[in-house]
């Protein structure tokens, strides 16, 4: 299992929009991705369970992902998480 | 972590404040309560500051014998730093020394009209809820029939679509996707959508969809307890399913066990019905009817007969 602790730089945090392209891109690998926030702890490949995080920009969040291609799947959605806009 | 501050149980409680004002942002860490009878006698050092006190008539009349020094003494004690409040039952009056004490230390002193046990049990039964451990798991949670069943799987094996066919069947949504569980006493899991996804269905395709505004306020529901678990899962052909059901499988959710039934998803396989049956067939077993082990029995006797 890897696992990966960062702050959203997206400008508007996790809305709607970005949050389904997140899951998105999570469910495009094969392993299971969790995010954990403020100790709660959800399917990162779940739409609702993401959005019900509300998770805003600056917030500090941790990705984990384990399977086949953990990594790959940690570090594209570490972009994903990091990138401005 | 859930805060609880005196403020709430004012609210709760609908009691009167009668000092200590400034207290009550007060947070409560504990869901233990205290009387302090020991404590009225003057014998502190065991004194559970850190917990609720509540004052019924017998503390009260034990103060009221005391000397006018004793009390003011004794009230100075009670109303610690970290004491989050007081509480009177009865709707007594309280000994003036307690107000001063209290407007002085910042220590809330509530008032309650009903009788001491009665009072203990409430208060006690909304800090337990209230401190109760907590989880969340990635599944949905349907009532079936008055059975709590909590839906899992793989993402986009249909949770979500079988909870819908579910709810147009009659059935009740308590949450999608995301599962916020608690433990109460120590052999119930109560389970609730967590705030801002109540009542929301995610059905892929369509988006997100209000089954309350769609269905009805009859195809919600806010909390259920959880009784049993259906996983779902891709058919594999050479994978050994249930055939007899004698054997109970469990999932155990923070050292709660619960039955849980492996379904395998395959086209033409109605999901909602087996849910349906496996709930009134969980209902049947808990009314002492096992279908399974009736049957076993009644093979088994046939088998002696013929030797």
């Amino acid at each position: 299992m890897v696992e990966k602790e960062l702050s959203v730089q997206l400008e508007t945090g996790l809305q709607a929009r970005p949050a389904a392209k997140f899951v998105q891109e999570a469910n495009r690998y094969s392993s299971d991705v969790f995010l954990e926030k403020d100790g709660k702890r959800v399917n990162a490949k779940s739409i609702m369970g993401v959005m019900s995080l509300a998770i805003g920009s600056n917030e500090t969040i941790t990705l984990q992902a384990e399977g086949p291609d953990e990594q790959q799947a940690l570090d594209s959605l570490m972009t994903f998480i990091e990138q401005e806009k | 972590m859930i805060k609880v501050r005196v403020k709430d149980l004012i609210e709760r409680f609908d009691l009167e404040l009668v000092a200590g004002k400034d207290g009550v942002h007060r947070e409560i860490f504990t869901s233990d309560i205290s009387r302090p009878g020991m404590e009225m006698a003057g014998y502190f050092t065991h004194y559970p500051k850190e917990r609720l006190q509540l004052m019924g008539r017998t503390e009260l009349q034990f103060l009221y014998d005391l000397q006018s020094d004793e009390i003011e003494d004794r009230m100075e004690q009670l109303c610690t730093d970290i004491t989050p409040g007081i509480v009177i039952t009865r709707g007594l009056e309280v000994p003036q020394a307690l107000v001063k004490a209290a407007d002085h230390a910042g220590v809330p002193v509530m008032r309650s009209p009903y009788k001491t046990t009665r009072v203990i049990s409430r208060l006690t039964n909304f800090l337990e809820t209230k401190f109760a451990p907590s989880t969340a798991l990635h599944g949905v949670l349907v009532d079936v029939y008055g059975v709590g069943v909590l839906i899992t799987g793989k993402s986009g094996i249909g949770k979500s679509e079988t909870a819908l066919e579910l709810v147009k069947r009659g059935h009740r949504l308590v949450a999608d996707d995301n599962v916020e569980i608690r433990q109460e006493d120590y052999d119930t899991l109560i389970g609730n959508p967590p705030n801002l996804i109540e009542h929301l269905l995610e059905i892929r395709g369509l988006g997100i969809i209000n089954v309350m505004t769609l269905f009805g306020a009859g195809a919600v529901r806010n909390y259920k307890r959880i009784s049993m678990v259906v996983h779902l899962e891709t058919w594999e052909a050479d994978k050994q399913y249930d055939r007899l059901g004698l054997d109970e499988d469990k999932l155990n959710i923070m050292d709660v066990d619960l039955p849980k039934a492996t379904i395998p998803v395959r086209p033409g396989r109605n999901v909602s019905v087996i849910i349906e049956v496996a709930a009134m067939n969980f209902r049947l077993k808990r009314m002492g009817i096992n279908t399974a082990e009736e049957f076993s029995n009644r093979l088994n006797s046939v088998i002696d007969d013929v030797e």
